[in-house]
């Protein structure tokens, strides 16, 4: 079905030629937009990267400075490295938490990655009784607020003596409802049955064939969900903030505890804030494309 | 195995074919397809029932008890924990709070997203600059957003207060009135979400057939006219996928009315507090009372899921209204070329 002949059937061999002009561009009619649309682009910009070097600004700057000067100037001051020290050296065990979430980060990505695939190999190739009801649900399963769980998953957590402990972060992240879903979906079309088969007949076991075929099939949607999930666990507070505590948390709690303990000194907090968000702005800059490729392939909020 | 490849100068036993051992490796094999599957998938339904199900199926079981977060489980005592929280105002409050922010959040980000994506969706020039542009605050915490929001929010001496003074208005007490800090939370939110759903409106208007657009300029239809009776409609189990996901979030919100001042408590007069909080505040305050913070919990998982089921039934009617013009033209289209 191509558009000459709908558009020549609906109004003839003018509309033809109109639409034949138009083949390869976008799908609004039109030539490319004009200055009102970079115009809205760049506003939608600034607002986005503004408040981040807003803390930039802050960051690098002195608490005098900051109560005088709502407005801050455009360029940052010198006090960064400065702020950054007191930072590290304030009560709020920065290297600790640090360690906590990059730990914690990498953990469960992996392991969310691993457990996912492995779901999702089975899900999309493996014929069993059952596939069907049990994949839907799993989809059921992501409607679950499992943030309302945190008193008994708390109760769970003291039993086990995990409270303050980064175990009782990792282990009930270890595999979500949409990493499944997410792999299932991306290797149902990726990896041809021809290749499991394969390697059955030279006599793969069940698991071997999974290593050996389906994981490096399944590669580039691995390394997307891993990227989500890292960033996921690098960001989340409600639950380290719960279970962690003040005693051995993670970056966003320690960001916490720092505005908690130090609210008249901006420019410390926001130091802090500039460094624990800095990595994941690192990621951004080299990943950032694959970033906005995942979420428009259907990555799910959460 | 290659049992061909064995020299006849190497015996190796283990090599030959030995009818026995090959029918017990047939029935080795044939049990690992079976059972494999299983296990393959096993992982994901073991955490779930212990870290998803049994934790919601238990809440319900603790609400129901005198539970101490020190003492542990005590006395049962049927409903009183649900009429204790019921009568206090200040679950009626972050109710109140809860609901606000999420509405005020969510029906803005939903229409800004829509706009935004339809701009994107144009013909623009250096597209991922743009695209990675508005997912930028994605990546940075909700926590660290609001202490970033909190500061250019300060009632006193603030970035937009300055800005606001300088335009001739009055300053807004962003922390002090009820409206005014609701407002300050949800733009934290819209400010990390707009653009990630906006990206998901963009794949989705990507995926509406050229010829459909094409069919309405030959009708005349404006630009406008083209969004919202045939964009709008065509993303509708898209808007409802992402209204569902950001009621689930939205009502659960916790971290960024936590930090939105150093205290913690949602202001003075709690005009902040969300239910959220307020289950905090129960469990881990002062009073300690899982039985409480566990009741909250269910009557919020019970809301969440009524206006979720709301929210399901009021995006369908609004864009099934419409929705049948661009169907119509579907079928005209494929009417048409076949």
């Amino acid at each position: 079905m191509t558009s000459s002949t709908l558009a020549g059937g609906l109004a003839g061999p003018g509309a033809a030629k109109h639409a034949e002009r138009r083949r390869g561009r976008a799908k609004v009619p039109g030539t490319r937009p004009g200055w009102v649309t970079y115009s809205i682009m760049g506003v939608v910009l600034i607002l986005s990267a503004y408040p981040l070097y807003y803390a930039f600004l802050l960051g690098s700057s002195d608490a005098q400075t900051i109560a005088q000067n709502p407005l801050p100037s455009l360029l940052p001051r010198g006090n960064f490295g400065a702020n950054v020290q007191r930072v590290i050296s304030a009560d709020i065990r920065f290297w600790r938490a640090l360690a906590n979430s990059a730990v914690i980060a990498v953990l469960t990505s992996l392991s969310v990655v691993f457990f996912s695939t492995l779901a999702g190999y089975s899900f999309s190739k493996l014929r069993f009784r059952g596939r069907g009801p049990l994949l839907v649900f799993v989809i059921a399963t992501m409607a679950v607020p499992t943030q309302l769980s945190i008193v008994p998953l708390f109760i769970v957590m003291s039993k086990l003596g995990w409270t303050g402990r980064v175990e009782a972060v990792i282990v009930p992240a270890m595999v979500t409802a949409f990493g499944v879903f997410w792999m299932t979906q991306y290797l149902e079309s990726a990896l041809p049955f021809e290749l499991i088969e394969a390697a059955r007949v030279d006599g793969c076991s069940m698991i071997r064939t999974f290593w050996h075929v389906a994981l490096p099939a399944a590669r580039p949607a691995a390394a997307m969900l891993g990227l989500f999930t890292f960033i996921g666990s690098w960001t989340a507070f409600f639950w380290p903030f719960i279970v962690l505590g003040s005693s051995n948390p993670t970056l966003p709690v320690a960001v916490q505890l720092l505005q908690a303990s130090y609210f008249k000194d901006y420019s410390l907090i926001l130091a802090g804030v500039t460094v624990s968000a800095l990595p994941l702005i690192v990621v951004f800059f080299f990943a950032g494309r694959q970033l906005v490729a995942g979420v428009m392939a259907g990555a799910v909020k959460g | 195995m290659s049992v061909s490849s064995a020299s006849p100068e190497v015996v190796d036993s283990s090599r030959m074919p030995d009818p026995r051992r090959s029918a017990f490796r047939r029935k080795l094999s044939r049990w690992d397809v079976k059972v494999s599957p299983y296990l393959f998938i096993s992982p994901f339904f073991v955490l779930f029932f212990v870290a998803g199900l049994f934790p919601l199926v238990y809440t319900f079981w603790v609400s129901l008890h005198d539970w101490n977060l020190i003492g542990g489980q005590g006395d049962f005592v049927g409903t009183k924990n649900y009429t204790y929280v019921l009568q206090q105002p200040l679950f009626w409050k972050g109710l109140r709070n809860t609901f606000s922010i999420f509405l005020l959040s969510g029906v803005t980000q939903t229409l800004a997203a829509l706009v935004l994506a339809a701009v994107l969706n144009q013909n623009i020039r250096a597209k991922s600059f743009w695209r990675m542009g508005v997912l930028l605050p994605y990546v940075v915490a909700p926590v660290a957003v609001g202490v970033i929001f909190n500061k250019m929010f300060a009632d006193k001496s603030g970035l937009i207060n300055t800005l606001i003074d300088k335009v001739g208005l009055g300053p807004v007490g962003w922390h002090a009135d009820v409206l005014s800090s609701h407002i300050a939370i949800a733009t934290m939110v819209n400010f990390r979400w707009t653009g990630y759903v906006t990206l998901i409106f963009l794949a989705a208007m990507q995926a509406i057939p050229r010829e459909i657009y094409e069919a309405a300029v030959v009708d005349g239809a404006s630009r406008l006219r083209q969004f919202v009776s045939i964009t709008v409609p065509m993303l509708r189990p898209t808007i409802i996928f992402v209204v569902i996901t950001a009621t689930i979030g939205g009502l659960q919100i916790f971290d960024e009315p936590r930090v939105f001042d150093q205290a913690g408590q949602g202001g003075a007069d709690r005009q902040w507090m969300t239910v959220t909080m307020y289950i905090y505040e129960l469990g881990w305050g002062s009073q300690k009372s899982f039985g409480r913070a566990a009741a909250v919990s269910w009557i919020l998982f019970l809301v969440i899921i009524a206006v979720g089921i709301i929210n399901f039934l009021i995006t369908r009617r609004i864009s099934s209204g419409s929705a049948k013009a661009p169907a119509r033209a579907v079928r005209v289209v494929e009417g048409r070329t076949r």
